[in-house]
């Protein structure tokens, strides 16, 4: 039974992780660009389902919606004041870009986490669950709302799927992750790709940040902890790799809900923080790499 | 030339004595008015971003603006100036060092927090500032005042300590829980932090004693997000009841018990729960959660419970946290004690302090001589500070303990399963 709970709950917050990291991981192999305000764009979209959800009125599902739109917003805002200004700024050394779009998005964050801390407290805020009740699988009491979470989150990667795979602007934003060079070549204007990357990423960190919301809670004070969560997934999983990304996000869903079950709750994030350093020195483009 | 000269210095030195003791005279004039006329500063640091931490502020703000309502006291104005220290020790020691050296206070409330105020005690007795904790409820910080009086003997405990919260939570539970429902067994549920040391070392202590064995003594990392694991543990062991220490948390444990149907009650402390913002901070998931606080809604535990309590409410749409009620408090007795003192010379006010005796929104306040073990820390009892025990029903905060003033019966979600329930099964 003990086997049981950890599996559920482990593929739930897997799912979550890997939804959350999917776009990540997908910009990054794009554009090239390391996201560290992610955190603080989840953080919006939370923040602001769970306003319109409740003070606003507007019911959970609404909440929902809006929250999705808020996390899109933020993502758009982080890229055209942020990222845009540093990509085309001719004052920066090409080559120090990079760092320069890390440090920049890193601030961004930080900015993101105080104002909203300022705006909403640091208290933690919880969405209603989409579907409230519990259904007793083979002994384990399970939120409905858990499997849902799963399910939602397969449906959103199941579609980012269709999309780069099936659709012509989808294939251009493949092609862009392995040989931009190339796509400019044959007459592709790379903006467009960058801002529908942008686009996916910011709906998919929304739609993560909102479910994490009607999950577990989400605070302010949570944001640097997403974005490191984030970020080591990647890493473990292999820089710009998607499906890398998902197998990391349920290696460390599973290792931390383990950890949580048979060590002790307070050493959750220890074993996957372990894993990733070892990952970093013997495997240094992640369990699915490219390089 | 030589006479001149001296006569030079000599009118020089005149001069100088002259001006100094003109500028003395300046000096000192002002500070002689100020004992008449001059506002009494009260720094008041609290936590803005934290549910209890900001009622510290907001409640010593009301009661700056109704005793300067009343003409203030004895002819002067009560001046309170806030600082934020974002939950972090050093922000507190920061702000009581501008506080003191730079806005000139004459005495400090501070914090919820028990880590911050035993970060701010030293800073108390080294700048000889009269200082109260509204809120915080770590043993250590009267102990200290109790093991070296001379030196920390300016700092106050405005809020009953963990420990006598632990007995008071074992009473409550004892009439309410034990009694009723036959409950015999619990599991203790805290999170790691200072007040929670000595709390959990007295739930260990007192629940034996009114029947309830410990079978489990949980601590967990207030960064925890998931409880699912930690609720687990608990109902493996089958407990009759959670009995809670949690203040930094809140709405997490309480929604995921609420989600996951967790059939166990939560009784015990949870400090975020005594605020009327709760309920929806949780989206209701806090019903039927159990917790002591200092006072309840329309219970009038002293003539100015309720009016403070309805105030506060109108002022700034939330009922005060539990800290509100002290830190209202300790404003009116902080400005009565230099009335008595007639001066705000430091050692005078400690003095005064110490004689304090003021029915306030909660009770009555005193504070425990040099010969307890808890030195400045408030008497606790019925006399005295005692709380009260409130449930969450249908979105509202019942008052149900102590129970010949609160008469009102416990309710339970539909997923609780109570011990003579189970036993039926």
């Amino acid at each position: 039974m003990l086997g049981l709970q950890i599996l559920i709950d482990g593929f739930a917050i897997g799912s979550l992780y890997g939804l959350g990291a999917v776009g990540f991981t997908l910009m990054f192999g794009v554009s090239g660009v390391l996201n560290l305000a992610h955190g603080g764009i989840m953080l919006v979209a939370a923040l602001i389902g769970w306003l319109a959800a409740g003070d606003l009125g507007l019911g959970t599902y609404a909440g929902t919606l809006i929250g999705i739109l808020a996390g899109l917003v933020s993502a758009f805002a982080t890229y055209f004041v942020v990222v845009r200004p540093i990509q085309r700024s001719k004052a920066i050394p090409r080559e120090e870009t990079e760092i320069f779009v890390l440090t920049g998005t890193l601030l961004w964050g930080i900015m993101i986490q105080v104002g909203m801390a300022y705006l909403f407290t640091d208290n933690p805020v919880t969405m209603r669950p989409l579907i409230g009740g519990i259904v007793n699988i083979l002994g384990v009491r399970t939120p409905y709302n858990e499997i849902m979470i799963a399910a939602l989150c397969w449906i959103a990667i199941g579609l980012l799927w269709v999309l780069v795979n099936r659709t012509q602007a989808g294939k251009a934003l493949l092609a862009a992750s392995i040989n931009p060079r190339g796509l400019t070549l044959l007459g592709f204007e790379l903006s467009n790709i960058y801002l529908l990357v942008w686009t996916i990423y910011g709906i998919l960190a929304g739609i993560a940040g909102v479910l994490l919301a009607s999950f577990l809670g989400l605070s302010s004070a949570n944001a640097g902890q997403l974005t490191a969560s984030a970020f080591s997934i990647v890493v473990l999983g292999g820089l710009g790799s998607v499906s890398g990304s998902l197998v990391a996000a349920y290696v460390v869903g599973y290792l931390e809900t383990i950890t949580a079950y048979l060590v002790a709750p307070t050493l959750r994030p220890i074993p996957a923080l372990i894993l990733l350093v070892l990952v970093v020195y013997i495997r240094p483009q992640g369990l699915l790499g490219r390089r | 030339m030589a006479n001149s000269r001296e006569t030079a210095t000599q009118a020089l030195r005149r001069l100088v004595q002259g001006g100094t003791a003109l500028v003395a005279a300046l000096a000192v004039a002002p500070a002689v008015s100020a004992q008449s006329s001059a506002p009494i500063k009260i720094g008041v640091i609290g936590e803005e971003s934290a549910v209890a931490g900001a009622s510290i502020t907001k409640a010593a703000q009301m009661a700056a603006d109704d005793l300067n309502a009343k003409g203030g006291v004895g002819g002067r104005k009560i001046e309170v100036i806030t600082y934020d220290d974002h939950s972090s020790a050093a922000d507190a020691v920061r702000a009581f060092q501008r506080a003191v050296n730079q806005d000139h206070v004459n005495a400090v409330i501070v914090s919820y927090i028990s880590e911050v105020a035993l970060a701010v005690e030293p800073w108390a007795a080294r700048l000889h500032m009269p200082t109260i904790t509204p809120g915080a409820a770590s043993t250590l910080i009267s102990k200290h005042v109790h093991d070296d009086y001379e030196h920390y003997k300016y700092m106050f405990h405005g809020w009953i300590n963990s420990a006598g919260l632990a007995d008071t939570i074992c009473d409550t539970t004892k009439d309410l829980l034990v009694g009723p429902y036959k409950m015999k067994s619990s599991v203790i549920m805290s999170e790691d932090a200072a007040w929670t040391t000595p709390l959990d070392e007295e739930y260990q202590k007192c629940l034996p004693k009114i029947g309830l064995k410990v079978l489990d003594h949980i601590r967990f990392n207030p960064d925890t997000t998931d409880f699912t694991p930690i609720f687990h543990q608990i109902e493996a062991k089958h407990p009759d009841v959670i009995i809670t220490g949690i203040s930094h948390v809140g709405v997490q444990p309480t929604v995921q018990w609420h989600d996951q149907q967790v059939p166990i009650p939560m009784a015990g402390q949870s400090s975020q729960a005594t605020t009327s913002s709760f309920w929806k901070d949780t989206n209701g998931a806090t019903e039927g959660v159990i917790t002591s606080t200092a006072a309840a809604p329309g219970v009038a535990l002293t003539p100015t419970t309720i009016s403070f309590t309805d105030n506060y409410t109108k002022r700034y749409g939330v009922s005060p946290s539990y800290d509100g009620y002290s830190s209202y408090d300790d404003v009116n007795i902080i400005a009565l004690a230099v009335q008595r003192a007639g001066s705000t010379d430091p050692d005078k006010m400690v003095e005064a302090l110490e004689k304090t005796d003021y029915v306030g929104t909660m009770g009555r306040v005193q504070f425990n001589g040099k010969d307890s073990p808890y030195t400045h820390a408030v008497k606790v009892g019925k006399d005295y500070m005692a709380g009260v025990a409130i449930q969450w029903q249908d979105g509202k905060q019942v008052c149900v303990w102590p129970t010949d003033i609160c008469k009102a019966k416990l309710k339970f979600p539909a997923f609780i399963k109570l011990p003579q329930q189970a036993a039926a099964q």
